[in-house]
């Protein structure tokens, strides 16, 4: 690893944070683009959150004997119900540790 | 008290329950650095100049699988582009505000802050100093992804990698998507990018999954909007 590595993926990271707000005037965007903006959040997280859960280590799929499904589904529940982030990981990394621990 | 002082108050109370998972990503962050073998100066220093745990992750992914700088800083670059559609959503708050504040305010806006802070901006469009709610939440992600990942980095191969907590990265996106599970449409458009990205893993290039992914599901996102608008 160089730091050069280092420098420029900060400076990218930086910039692709600072482009938007930095070029976008305020009544750029009409409400369809709004609406649709809206979504960002659900487009952008599964696809970080879901490959380490179905993927093994070597990167196949795993849905049998997989921990993680479970213990996300019962953290999708709790979250559902009580609207709390703390409650949703908590109840995600507690039912992991009970199946990997205990269950197995 | 000074309303300055109240919104930034705000944003710190806000964003700290979001604190407490990013504790062990953090921790993970520094354990992993120096497991690979970078110096503990090189890993904090990746944490201070890049900022963003997902960024670090693949970058440190990609080093440990032998990637070239150009690959490297592609992917980190597929990565980031979100942060592209962050600021086009936050423009529409921020767009009045002096050179100076964009500067500092690009640097923190990072996943949680975005989400804490996306929120209070929808309800409080009249509060002229809300800026600071984003100052607040921010910087408290700052202080403590550096924290940890100086914890990390002294705790090195103390923490057992069996408690699996790599599983946190999942559980702290997935709950900040909590809110978003009661309108069919956002489940969707979630599960498009979820898909997507899971198959796209290992057969897109460049980990550009995460950006192939999204795109996908703000077509999605796009046609049903449309649609809808049709309907009315």
């Amino acid at each position: 690893m160089h730091w050069s590595t280092i420098i420029y993926c900060g400076i990218i990271t930086y910039l692709t944070r600072f482009s938007m707000i930095f070029l976008l005037k305020k009544d750029i965007l009409n409400d369809k683009t709004k609406k649709i903006l809206s979504y960002v959040p659900s487009a952008i997280f599964p696809a970080i959150i879901f490959p380490p859960i179905f993927l093994d280590s070597t990167g196949s799929l795993d849905f049998e004997s997989n921990p993680k499904i479970l213990a996300t589904v019962f953290a999708i529940i709790i979250g559902f119900f009580s609207r709390s982030i703390i409650a949703t990981i908590f109840v995600g990394l507690i039912s992991y540790w009970f199946l990997i621990f205990v269950y197995y | 008290m000074n309303k300055r002082l109240k919104t930034l108050t705000k944003g710190i109370t806000d964003v700290s329950p979001l604190m407490i998972p990013v504790v062990p990503f953090g921790i993970i962050f520094g354990v992993i650095g120096m497991e690979l073998g970078l110096s503990s100066y090189m890993t904090f220093g990746m944490s201070v100049i890049i900022f963003g745990g997902a960024s670090q992750i693949v970058l440190l992914q990609l080093f440990s699988g032998g990637a070239s700088s150009l690959v490297t800083i592609t992917s980190v670059g597929a990565v980031n582009s979100r942060h592209l559609l962050y600021g086009a959503v936050f423009s529409e708050y921020l767009s009045h505000l002096k050179f100076s504040w964009k500067v500092i305010l690009s640097y923190v806006l990072i996943d949680q802050a975005f989400a804490v802070s996306n929120t209070y901006f929808k309800k409080n469009k009249e509060n002229e100093f809300k800026h600071y709610h984003l100052l607040g939440a921010g910087f408290t992600c700052w202080t403590v992804w550096q924290i940890s990942t100086i914890l990390g980095i002294v705790l090195g191969s103390v923490v057992p990698e069996e408690l699996g907590l790599s599983f946190t990265i999942s559980l702290t996106f997935l709950a900040l998507l909590i809110n978003d599970f009661r309108e069919f449409k956002n489940i969707i458009v979630m599960l498009v990018s979820g898909i997507v990205a899971t198959i796209g893993y290992n057969t897109i290039p460049f980990q550009a999954y995460i950006i192939v992914a999204a795109l996908s599901a703000l077509l999605v996102a796009t046609l049903l909007t449309l649609i809808n608008l049709k309907k009315n």
